[in-house]
């Protein structure tokens, strides 16, 4: 539904070392009205029939999450990502991901929705041949059946390649036999259908789609978790389990391409889901400074509660842009591709993987911006916040598994300079060449100063943030080489950077675009996030990098990079404190985030 | 059967109102389907899905209740008509608004009209009625149950709390009341639909109409927010003595005694 004709089409981690013009991302102004509906239909969908009986959900009385996956279905909340032809509605990946984000306020629940449609469903969807997608496809629209997800093991999590579940094929050629268990499958209690990973003679990783009433199939006892509880969580266990030979997903050996796709995706949503469940906290925590009386007065009205609200605004802003930019991009990819194409689910996602350092700091920092407001939430609430009686207090439990699966924040954090620097080596990305310049630029280069103009210091901020990047990157590669993955506190410091600059563009680019479109006025409370928010990130930055120079460059060399990182931080700081009263003070008015 | 609902752009209700040089702020602020119209459009749906016919929702305004007609759309109507004064009125009261309704309406052959028993902005309740008597048709207000049959209906009415079961020959307009149904949300697949159903944009020259034709006839001398709640009291004292001065306070100061 987003249009696409005429966009260039950027490369995945191009952040990093490009600029790009604000009208060629995606900003949620740029919903159009299908959007808005879908979006308006999910949250109604979410406060009608499921937030009534959330307490039987978080009671683990699943028979409700199986009628309310069947509702959700009949309103085409299912479909969103399956193609026309296997009964879906085939839409674009900002629809998908507005249902993700207004399903998330639905807490545990959200997990259940988005097991079932991503983690669960996708793998048939991208990775499917034909006979399998006319038969799975339509009955998960329904919900008629409903899909989970099994890669994890008792011995394998973040090690995913490491499963111990094995599968043969039997002597009549028929069937594939299971054998194994897989650990903390959402949705076990109730579905019908798994994709479960396995290797083939104990070597060849693959895939399989296995149901539940296959002999040898059966699930463990539920879980007893500290959040999410309205989910289902259970070990699936596969004792001599017999899968048919035509239900291998993809190809014999090459599951991990499926499991690391899956990933991606899994990881965009996530962030996705992290922006609806934040701004429902914030949501909660400015209702209720604005009711709460202490000293005669709300205390939504004292400075220090004004601070806090306007500080996750803003990081829930930044976090909101870079997200539906990213998603943008993958709408911007598909759009481009022929008829034929968009039918191979191979081209999908490899369209997704382009975008996999997006992916994994779409993860991090949503799930960590989740907390960080969800924590802050229950703080401003008092005491209540700590009681069971009050919303806040499932949502500070539901955020914390965020942070940990579809791969650890830790692992994530790995993997973007990783992948930037094999983007580098395979010549995807001028990486090498760009912090080669760089370091001559340095020699001679003088402060800049902004000018008037709204966002003027924070489009050098990002400049300069960018060239601290590559820096720090730089000097990196140059010190360890090839041991660099050794040196995983500068990875992550680097990773931290890289966090922050996609962030800070996002903001910026989308406050430019509105201010284009409406004016300095009308764009003022997106304006004054992107100024906290540049700001307090670059602060951020200036100590990740000086980390990574200190651990990467020794002496006289030493000295003259850390004047060099001086030189690109040096501006005149904003006194934040009016700009945050200000935004507070609008929040305030409309009592839930807004822009 | 030929159905038409009547339906209007109003504030979302959690939006909050603000006056700014005597006229409602509509800057930034979120619009809706008046929720009473919500429930016309629901049983136009339950009656064309039970009878068969035809759902027309119709509106008066901007372009911008073009985005009402569609989500309309999206629940289940067929099709959709926009009359555009937005170049041709500045003002316009619930005489205009009935008056270049029922001149739309007059050779329509309409079966059955529903329209939202009031809006939540201008709160007369007025137009349903209005059109009604301007075409010569049977109407029943604020209706909680409508079941058809033939060219027959049975209408149960609110009234004050109270019930009131009428029968009614068609063709007929009722507007409805809130516990006639519970709206539907548009699903996906509608939403993808209603981007392909036809929508007609009409202007006042269309239906033979002149501005002088639907004039106002009503002056909005003030608009003015409700005052703001006053913090409570608490009186101190012998219970004897408050008593006294609550009484003093209700006859003097809040004048209710």
């Amino acid at each position: 539904m987003a249009e696409t004709k005429g966009k260039v089409l950027v490369k995945g981690g191009a952040f990093l070392i490009e600029d790009i013009d604000a009208d060629q991302v995606f900003t949620p102004e740029d919903f159009t009205e299908e959007h808005k509906m879908i979006a308006k239909t999910t949250e109604e969908y979410v406060k009608n029939e499921v937030l009534p009986v959330i307490d039987k959900l978080e009671n683990h009385e699943f028979e409700n999450s199986v009628r309310l996956l069947k509702s959700a279905g009949e309103l085409g909340l299912l479909g969103a990502d399956i193609p026309e032809a296997y009964d879906g509605f085939g839409l674009d990946k900002i629809s998908s991901a507005l249902i993700t984000e207004k399903m998330s306020v639905a807490g545990g629940f959200s997990i259940t929705h988005g097991a079932h449609v991503g983690i669960g469903t996708l793998p048939i969807v991208l990775f499917g041949n034909e006979e399998q997608k006319q038969k799975y496809l339509p009955p998960s629209v329904t919900a008629e059946k409903i899909f989970a997800y099994a890669l994890t093991e008792p011995g394998s999590g973040s090690d995913a390649l490491g499963a111990r579940t094995t599968a043969k094929l039997n002597e009549a050629g028929t069937h594939y036999i299971l054998n194994g268990e897989k650990q903390w499958i959402t949705n076990s209690g109730f579905a019908d259908v798994f994709v479960v990973y396995a290797k083939i003679d104990s070597e060849h990783f693959t895939a399989f789609i296995v149901e539940k009433d296959y002999p040898g199939v059966s699930v463990g006892a539920e879980e007893k978790k500290m959040g999410i509880k309205s989910s289902s969580t259970r070990t699936l266990i596969l004792e001599d389990a017999e899968v048919p030979v035509e239900n291998l997903l993809g190809e014999k050996g090459r599951g991990h391409v499926i499991a690391f796709n899956i990933l991606n995706i899994g990881r965009y949503k996530l962030g996705v889901g992290g922006v609806g469940g934040s701004k429902r906290a914030l949501e909660l925590a400015i209702k209720y400074t604005n009711e709460r009386q202490q000293f005669k007065r709300s205390i939504a009205s004292f400075n220090l509660t004004k601070e806090k609200i306007a500080t996750l605004a803003s990081e829930l802003y930044a976090t909101e842009s870079l997200i539906y930019r990213t998603v943008g991009y993958f709408d911007d990819r598909m759009g481009q591709m022929s008829e034929e194409e968009q039918k191979d689910g191979r081209k999908i996602a490899e369209a997704i993987a382009e975008y996999a350092i997006e992916c994994s700091i779409n993860k991090v920092v949503g799930s960590e911006t989740l907390d960080h407001v969800v924590d802050e939430a229950v703080q401003l609430h008092g005491g209540y916040g700590y009681m069971q009686e009050y919303e806040v207090e499932r949502a500070y439990r539901d955020s914390r598994i965020n942070r940990i699966f579809e791969g650890t924040n830790e692992i994530n954090r790995l993997l973007v300079p990783g992948t930037f620097l094999k983007k580098a080596m395979k010549g995807e990305l001028p990486l090498l060449q760009k912090a080669q310049s760089l370091q001559e630029e340095l020699l001679m280069m003088m402060p800049e100063e902004p000018g008037d103009e709204a966002l003027a210091q924070e489009k050098i901020l990002v400049k300069n943030a960018k060239k601290i990047g590559l820096l720090a990157a730089g000097m990196a590669a140059q010190r360890f080489g090839t041991k660099l993955e050794d040196e995983q506190e500068v990875l992550v410091n680097i990773a931290n950077i890289a966090n922050d600059i996609f962030a800070m563009e996002s903001a910026l680019l989308r406050s430019e675009k509105a201010v284009r479109r409406d004016g300095e006025e009308k764009s003022r409370q997106k304006v004054l996030y992107t100024e906290v928010f540049c700001q307090e990130a670059m602060q951020r930055i200036e100590q990740e990098a000086k980390e990574v120079l200190i651990a990467s460059v020794e002496g006289d060399n030493q000295r003259m990079m850390l004047s060099a990182l001086r030189k690109l931080t040096r501006y005149t700081p904003k006194n934040l404190i009016p700009l945050k009263r200000e935004a507070a003070d609008k929040l305030n008015e409309a009592l839930k985030y807004t822009v | 059967m030929n159905i038409y609902a009547l339906v209007k752009r109003t504030f979302d209700t959690e939006e909050k109102i603000s006056v700014q040089n005597g006229q409602i702020a509509e800057d930034g602020a979120e619009f809706i389907i008046n929720p009473y119209d919500e429930y016309a459009v629901e049983e136009a749906i339950r009656v064309r899905d039970e009878h068969g016919g035809e759902v027309t929702v119709l509106t008066i305004g901007s372009e911008e209740a073009e985005k009402q007609l569609r989500t309309a759309l999206a629940m289940g109507a067929d099709k959709a008509v926009l009359i555009n004064t937005e170049d041709d009125l500045d003002e316009l009261d619930e005489f205009g608004a009935s008056t270049i309704i029922a001149e739309y309406l007059k050779d329509k052959d309409a079966d059955l009209i529903i329209a939202g028993n009031v809006a939540i902005d201008g709160g007369s309740g007025q137009v349903g009625p209005r059109v009604a008597e301007l075409l010569d048709i049977n109407y029943v207000t604020t209706i909680t149950e409508l079941k058809i049959d033939g060219d027959k209906a049975t209408v149960v009415r609110d009234v004050e709390g109270d019930s009131e079961t009428i029968e009614a020959q068609m063709p007929l307009l009722v507007t409805a009341q809130q516990g006639l149904n519970d709206p539907r949300y548009p699903s996906l697949p509608g939403i993808m639909k209603a981007k392909k159903k036809p929508l007609e944009e009409l202007e006042l020259d269309d239906i033979d109409l002149d501005e002088d034709d639907v004039e106002v006839k009503v002056e909005r001398v003030d608009v003015f927010l409700p005052p703001e709640k006053q913090a409570g009291r608490v009186l101190e004292g012998d219970l004897q003595d408050q008593v006294k001065e609550l009484v003093q306070l209700l006859r003097n100061e809040a004048k209710v005694i």
